[in-house]
């Protein structure tokens, strides 16, 4: 089985683009995520959590009738005052604390918001349908869905538009100074509250895009955020911080990892073949590092 | 003075509280059975990833209880008792029911459980009651392993996991002519792979080629991968079970990827809505279920199949999914048994169940070996888009004694199909 990959050599292609097509959308997810570690020293638990709500945002409107895909507009809307609110009422308490304080309370919001979207929406698993249709290359040998590509292209504009604020607004400015040094920040005139509310607010805002996308091309379940936390963190750690292309080349390399991993190992290894790889990049990061400080000596 | 006063506080207390403990506290030999009640205990999920179905259990539990309390109740002895069930909520947590099973028999003094929802809290419940001796019927732990352990006070109203979809294949086989190429996609939890190894059993059996065997790790949410390989290899049945999302994320994916396969067999068709949330783009898929409304099975209680949708719909507003139906079939298999016994006691209960040979609106009932229920065939519908407002319902297809449907095979391909 393992060698079919090789056989249908047109397979290398569509696990290839499916792995980019994925792999973006989980990098908009690890750059709000990325973001919001690097301003304010915080690794969010709940980020996989403000996924779904995002998602569950998108899915209430195609409950009452209008477009799911529209949810990526009204879900970061609605995202950005949900991340606001958590951020006066939690995050602004642990946020100059230890990071170890700050795992443990977004842990604890991950399961208040578990629970809340099952009391508001039930344990069932739903699916927003866009009836986006599908794309076909090749003579029907390669399928791209087209709710993926359109989820892929928002993201990619989302990230490029973040990326252009963060240069050349005063906001973005001043996200960038506070990240760079708090105090400094604070003595020049930065508001460094206000500027970690926009942040947090920011990052939910991405989720919230990201959880609209994942309504319409994948399914929705108050309990099934912690794997996009988990690939967001893995997205972060291999990136580095504050490294935006690396974050969106290290998504989409995990991507495309994952879907090879699928065809060579079995489906059964790739989210194990995707971990492993993570301990062999962060033991080389060590090995490297261990070698400077020699140096240095 | 003021120490004494504290002393005298502390020794009232204490004498306080032991009032209330012995007061309170029910006798060794006392049970939770009143004069003119037999109680059973349940801990059902009403809070948590279960919640959905945990709900259908105790609505099923609940009109069993008061369809029987309605119509005269359990004779034992020559005595009418009714039926009362003590609830907690599991949270859908293997450990949490583990603790409330013992709750209910050392607490609340509980002779007989009901189960839970799902096979894993099942199996978190089953050590406890095998330990105390406490006869427990459930209705929705279908995992195989449950009924190899040997347990002598566990009885399943259900048939087990692996032969969920193994009439899928025979089914297969036999519209083909000969042996098939089967693809096969299981999540890795207890009872997909439970259903999992029901089809390498049929495959064998048939002498059919297993062409793809992929595990879908839990946290997966997209089958992309495991479908491409199905398009490049085309096999004759393609086999997806992976609870609701599994069932939600194949169809969704399977419509977008346009692959056509000759036979779709999947589970959870049911609890996941599948007709209602893809509509057409489920149409065809083949689906496993303990129970059906249109079998022809019938009982003094509820009637037969249709009159038990009926009924449950009146009560609790929507239609009876087969986790409700089952539950409900839980409560009649008490009821006979305690007839049957003409006791209280739970060693005679529990003897008397082994026993039990009994037709209800779900099915015939009768327990094998392990306590499974192994009188009752599976039976498989397909969904199909047949409605006059072109809305898609679950047909019953198989076994033909009761089919309201022919089966449609093969699956006509995507680009003649409008979705």
């Amino acid at each position: 089985m393992s060698l079919l990959i090789f056989e249908q050599p047109i397979l290398l292609l569509q696990a290839s683009i499916d792995g980019i097509l994925i792999g973006v959308l989980f990098a908009l997810i690890a750059y709000g995520m990325a973001l919001q570690w690097g301003v304010m020293n915080i690794i969010n638990i709940a980020q996989g959590e403000l996924v779904i709500m995002g998602g569950y945002v998108a899915y209430f409107m195609y409950v009452i009738g209008i477009h799911p895909a529209f949810g990526v507009i009204v879900a970061p809307i609605v995202m950005y005052f949900v991340g606001v609110g958590l951020y006066k009422l939690v995050i602004n308490k642990v946020v100059d604390r230890d990071l170890f304080i700050s795992i443990l309370a977004t842990f604890g919001i991950s399961i208040l918001t578990q629970q809340l979207m099952n009391f508001v929406f039930g344990a069932d698993v739903v699916v927003a349908q866009s009836n986006f249709g599908t794309t076909m290359l090749f003579d029907n040998s390669v399928t791209l869905p087209n709710s993926k590509i359109f989820s892929a292209l928002v993201s990619v504009i989302v990230a490029i538009v973040l990326v252009i604020y963060m240069k050349k607004s005063k906001l973005g400015r001043a996200i960038r100074a506070t990240a760079q040094n708090s105090r400094a920040a604070k003595i020049l005139g930065v508001d460094t509250e206000k500027v970690y509310a926009a942040t947090f607010g920011i990052n939910a805002a991405l989720c919230g895009v990201a959880g609209a996308c994942i309504a319409i091309t994948f399914t929705l379940h108050p309990y099934v955020g912690l794997p996009y936390t988990v690939r967001s963190f893995m997205i972060v750690i291999l990136a580095g911080l504050g490294n935006l292309p690396g974050v969106a080349l290290s998504g989409m390399g995990l991507g495309i990892f994952e879907e090879f991993a699928d065809y060579l190992l079995g489906t059964e290894f790739r989210i194990g073949a995707v971990f492993l790889l993570l301990v062999l990049i962060l033991v080389y990061r060590r090995f490297k590092l261990s070698r400077k400080r020699e140096y240095l000596k | 003075m003021k120490k004494n006063n504290n002393l005298m506080i502390g020794i009232i207390a204490i004498v306080a509280i032991a009032v209330v403990y012995f007061v309170t506290r029910p006798g060794d030999s006392e049970t939770a059975n009143t004069k003119d009640t037999i109680v059973l205990g349940a801990a059902v999920s009403l809070t948590g990833k279960y919640s959905t179905n945990g709900k259908h259990t105790q609505n099923g539990y609940n009109l069993a209880v008061e369809r029987i309390n309605g119509m005269g109740g359990v004779k034992v002895d020559g005595k009418s008792y009714k039926f009362d069930i003590i609830y907690y909520d599991d949270e859908s947590n293997s450990g949490r029911a583990a603790q409330l099973a013992e709750r209910l028999i050392k607490q609340d003094k509980v002779q007989y459980l009901l189960g839970p929802y799902s096979s894993g809290l099942t199996k978190a419940i089953a050590p406890v009651t095998e330990e105390n001796k406490i006869p427990m019927v459930e209705a929705n732990g279908a995992s195989r392993s449950l009924f190899t352990k040997g347990y002598k006070y566990l009885f399943a109203v259900l048939s087990s996991a692996n032969l969920y979809l193994d009439v899928a294949i025979d089914l297969a086989v036999e519209k083909n002519g000969g042996p098939v190429n089967i693809a096969m996609a299981f999540e890795q939890d207890a009872f997909s792979q439970d259903v999992r190894l029901g089809i390498v059993e049929a495959a064998e059996r048939t002498g059919s080629t297993i062409i793809i065997d992929d595990k879908l790790p839990k946290e997966l949410n997209d089958m992309a991968a495991t479908l491409s390989k199905v398009k490049a290899t085309s096999p004759d049945v393609l086999v997806v079970s992976g609870h609701s999302k599994g069932a939600l994320t194949a169809i969704r994916q399977i419509a977008e990827m346009q692959v056509d396969v000759k036979m779709l067999a999947m589970t959870h068709c049911d609890a996941s809505k599948l007709a209602k949330q893809h509509g057409r783009k489920a149409e065809f898929a083949l689906c496993a279920a303990q129970w059906h409304k249109e079998l022809t099975y019938s009982d003094e209680f509820f009637g037969n199949g249709i009159k038990f949708d009926k009924d449950f719909t009146d009560k609790f507003g929507y239609a009876p999914p087969y986790q409700a139906a089952e539950s409900a079939a839980a409560l009649l298999v008490f009821k006979d048994a305690f007839e049957r016994a003409n006791s209280l006691d739970r060693e005679k209960v529990r003897d008397a169940l082994v026993g039990t040979d009994m037709e209800t609106f779900y099915g015939k009932i009768k327990f094998g070996e392990g306590g499974q229920n192994t009188a009752k065939p599976m039976v498989l519908f397909q969904v199909r888009c047949d409605n006059p407002d072109g809305s898609c319902a679950n047909r019953l297809v198989a076994p033909t004694k009761w089919a309201s449907h022919e089966l449609i095979h093969p699956i006509p391909p995507w680009v003649m199909r409008e979705h």
